[in-house]
């Protein structure tokens, strides 16, 4: 178990980095996408909203939090 | 070659380039205050690692059926993606420190002569140099093979990998020094862009949904990226105040990654 923490904060660190709300925005949308091209309407638009939307986001988000310690 | 090879094969070099630049400076801060021969050998071990961690996974991600491969490796690669584009915007913005080669060399030259004399081999400079090249490897080693699983070519990507570093190793040796003035961050920009977009491209094809164009979509997707996090650059640094900027680094932590094999 003390060498298996590590190893696994290690392995999140790496894939999903110091904002996992983008990782998880990124899932939520891939799932929103394989819904909708189950279906007759066009999927292929709800990835670059989406994708620029959580980007602008983390950025939003990093730039309150360094707007907080000046 | 395709369009989207010559894509794969661009985001390969830039992303692989950058990461050796970084891995080189810890090298040569090893080398030249210990031991060239043990931090070599640490080289060498890594390279080793790496080359069995792209064998091993690669034919086992090729095996995939397609749309799960795409799915699952363009998500990954959004994931990735985002989060060099982030930190490249917030360096391009003055809200996070840039990497300084001359910096790193500085500090990883003193840590090694903190670390004691030692005669014979150097496990120290075998360590720093191993631990160094494998963690920047790894970022190089997981594009390589999402690149390269995703479009079947494997053998491509790693030959642009090969290339990078080779290119970075000559121009090391012929400046017997840190690469101080490569455009790290131009080029983790560039990198955070393509791995966006073609994680973008995949993923949502992986999903079961259609391009409109097909592959040519990626020719609207990757300007579109790019207008996007410039257009965003723009906006946080309109948005900080001119005192919260610095040529070298944040005013404050933005989601802080240094010393880490984090892009």
């Amino acid at each position: 178990m003390t060498h298996l923490q590590p190893f696994l904060a290690g392995v999140w660190e790496f894939l999903v980095g110091d904002d996992w709300r983008t990782a998880l925005g990124v899932v939520l949308a891939l799932a929103l996408s394989a819904v909708l091209a189950t279906t007759t309407i066009a999927a292929w638009w709800i990835m670059p909203p989406a994708v620029i939307g959580l980007l602008a986001l983390s950025i939003h988000r990093a730039t309150r939090e360094a707007s907080r310690h000046d | 070659m395709s369009g989207t090879e010559l894509g794969l094969a661009i985001s390969v070099f830039l992303a692989c380039a950058v990461e050796a630049v970084e891995a080189l400076t810890i090298v040569l801060a090893v080398g030249t205050t210990r031991s060239w021969s043990s931090a070599m050998s640490g080289v060498g071990a890594a390279t080793v690692a790496l080359a069995a961690i792209v064998a091993v996974l690669g034919p086992a991600l090729v095996s995939l059926p397609i749309d799960v491969l795409r799915v699952l490796i363009g998500g990954l690669l959004l994931v990735f993606g985002l989060q060099w584009l982030r930190k490249a915007i917030l360096r391009s913005a003055g809200l996070k420190a840039k990497h300084n080669e001359l910096e790193t060399f500085k500090e990883e030259a003193e840590a090694a002569r903190a670390a004691g004399e030692r005669t014979g081999f150097d496990s120290y400079a075998f360590a720093i140099s191993f631990k160094g090249v494998l963690l920047e490897g790894l970022e190089v080693a997981f594009i390589v093979l999402t690149f390269g699983a995703n479009q079947h070519r494997v053998g491509l990507a790693a030959g642009a990998a090969g290339a990078a570093v080779l290119s970075v190793v000559i121009a090391g040796a012929a400046a017997r020094a840190p690469l101080a003035k490569v455009p790290e961050n131009t080029m983790k920009f560039a990198v955070g862009v393509m791995l966006t977009s073609f994680g973008m491209f995949w993923g949502t094809e992986g999903t079961g949904a259609s391009w409109p164009g097909g592959d040519a979509a990626l020719l609207a997707i990757i300007p579109g990226v790019l207008f996007a996090a410039i257009a965003m650059t723009a906006t946080v640094r309109r948005a900080i105040p001119p005192f919260a900027m610095s040529s070298t680094g944040p005013a404050a932590p933005a989601g802080g990654d240094e010393g880490t094999a984090q892009p």
